[in-house]
């Protein structure tokens, strides 16, 4: 039963990762852009939940009413102030502009709110847990699994479905032939920016009510975010979900057998995938 | 004399160190149907990217409706009414056949084309609007390109080697269709190699040599040796 209680709680905790994922999945799908600050952007998202709990009294579920919107405005004016201006045919400057702004993010964090590990306090939701099959599980594990679905799903929706999303993809197969309909590619990348870092939001609100995060707390879930998205396939939402439960039932798996083996275990998994299926698990075919 | 449509003042194009045009005049008249014919390399896309934006250029060495719009961005220049269908046709593999078609609509232009008028031009492409636009043949592929452009109402279309890789057939059915396609007053620029199909869907025709305009006359006036002449440069 401890195994699989290991199992079922690694397959929640893999719907945080996949959060943590998506956004990161949907930029490089859109623009090709290999986003080294998405971690602080996330860690971001805690602080400015924390910010606007603390300012208000509010739960931090109802803060992502004003940290989703801020986020989405922040990505905007990220997309077209900086980062557009990266973009070409030289991979490089993208990421290089990126880590130099995870660095000044962390800097940011480090005034605004000190080294100290800050954590966000949801009430009874952190402790409350309902009881399936002889498992107990935590309700706010649940509920992020629910929301991570929910997301992707509505993330898909806006892809394949929406004439957003066409011109998403129709940029994403090439550029040149998308401005021909009329599309301004920079004003499309600010929007895709925009929809990740709304989801990003998300994901750093979850990350700060699960655990506590300090101003370097980006790097670790970058890294995830990047095992997820590559254990999944590149370009694909529901790889990323699959991906992310991957990492996270491996995560709790080798915590069991050790303590000391979580992260490792979660590592080796990512290795182990890459080694037998270098595309991830289900590849986007591209045409 | 009316305003020409659409004029080219000493057009120069350069990719990176290399000229493709040089001091390029052209006039097309509202409702004319203008043919540009040239050897391989002779300049006939660089021309079209220099118009749509693709390639920008000094404002001036392009004049839409009277307005300087050689330096505008593509998706500007798609705006004011101009629509490609390139070279190769580049369909986006992502989309769908029908939403290949509606992307092309997004501008939402006032005019006679629609997803409907589009499929009853172009029947086959109603019976495979869901396919991936990879799945069809380079046939249905040209004219999802064709249908692509004229979703966004242009008054004027260009078309580069719409015939590319074709076979004659197909070739024979896309320039029938052609007539339909630029009668309601639009304005077309047709690039084409096979010389007597630009003659006969054209009204005037201007031959492309290494950068320059080497001939410039009306279609059912001009000699095939004057055209060959202008094609190669042999005296
Ligand atoms: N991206 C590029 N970089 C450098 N040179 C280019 C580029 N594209 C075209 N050229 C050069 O510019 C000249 C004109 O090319 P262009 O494609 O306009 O010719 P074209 O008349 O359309 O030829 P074709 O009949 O083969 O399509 C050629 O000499 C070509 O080699
Ligand atoms: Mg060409």
């Amino acid at each position: 039963m401890d195994w699989v209680n290991a199992v079922v709680q690694g397959t929640l905790l893999g719907g945080l990762y996949a959060l943590f994922a998506a956004g990161l999945s949907l930029i490089f799908g859109v623009m090709r852009l290999v986003n080294i600050a998405h971690g602080d952007l996330i860690v971001l998202g805690a602080y400015l939940g924390l910010t606007v709990v603390m300012a208000t009294g509010l739960h931090p579920l109802l803060a992502l009413v004003f940290v989703v919107p801020t986020m989405a405005a922040i990505g905007y004016v990220l997309q077209r102030g900086i980062l557009n201006k990266t973009l070409g045919d030289d991979i490089l400057p993208p990421l290089l502009v990126t880590f130099g702004l995870s660095v000044i993010l962390q800097n940011l964090f480090l005034e605004g709110y000190t080294a100290d590990p800050q954590k966000m306090n949801a009430g009874a939701l952190e402790t409350a847990s309902v009881s399936v099959g002889g498992l107990s599980l935590g309700v706010l594990p649940l509920l992020t699994f629910g929301i991570a679905i929910f997301v992707i799903a509505s993330l898909q929706f806006i892809f394949y479905r929406t004439p957003l999303g066409r011109s998403f993809r129709a940029v994403s197969d090439n550029q040149e032939i998308a401005q021909l309909m009329g599309l301004n590619k920079r004003h499309i990348f600010g929007l895709a920016m925009a929809l990740a870092l709304a989801v990003t939001a998300i994901a750093g609100i979850l990350l700060g009510i699960r655990t506590s995060f300090d101003p370097t707390a980006g790097g670790a879930r970058l890294i995830y975010g990047f095992e997820a998205v590559i254990i999944g396939g590149l370009g694909n939402l529901w790889g990323t979900l699959v991906g992310g439960v991957i990492l996270g039932v491996a995560q709790t798996v080798g915590a069991k057998i050790d303590p000391g083996w979580q992260l490792l275990a979660g590592h080796i998994a990512f290795l182990v995938v890459l080694a037998i299926r270098p595309n991830g698990l289900f590849p986007r075919v591209s045409g | 004399m009316p305003e020409p449509i659409l004029s080219l003042r000493k057009l120069e194009a350069r990719y990176g160190d290399f000229q493709a045009l040089y001091g390029v005049e052209m006039a097309l008249n509202e409702g004319e149907v203008l043919a540009i014919i040239g050897a391989n390399g002779a300049g006939k896309t660089t021309l079209l990217r220099s118009v749509s934006g693709l390639m920008s250029n000094a404002a001036a060495q392009v004049v839409y409706h009277g307005q300087p719009i050689g330096a505008l961005r593509a998706d500007e220049v798609a705006a004011l009414g101009i629509a490609l269908v390139p070279e190769g046709r580049q369909l986006f593999p992502s989309l769908s056949v029908e939403e290949n078609l509606l992307i092309g609509g997004r501008l939402n232009r006032k005019g006679p084309w629609s997803l409907d008028a589009v499929f009853e031009l172009f029947p086959v492409l109603k019976e495979r609007r869901a396919f991936a636009s990879t799945a069809l043949s380079g046939g249905q592929q040209q004219r999802v390109a064709i249908g692509r452009a004229l979703m966004s109402n242009p008054d004027l279309i260009l078309f580069d080697e719409i015939s590319l890789g074709l076979a004659p057939v197909i070739i024979k059915s896309i320039y029938e269709a052609l007539p339909g396609i630029v009668g309601d007053g639009m304005s077309a620029i047709i690039v084409e190699q096979d010389v007597s199909k630009a003659l006969s869907v054209s009204d005037r025709v201007y031959c492309l040599m290494e950068g320059r305009v080497s001939l410039e006359g009306r279609s059912r006036d001009i000699s095939r040796e004057a055209i060959s002449r202008a094609y190669f440069g042999v005296e």
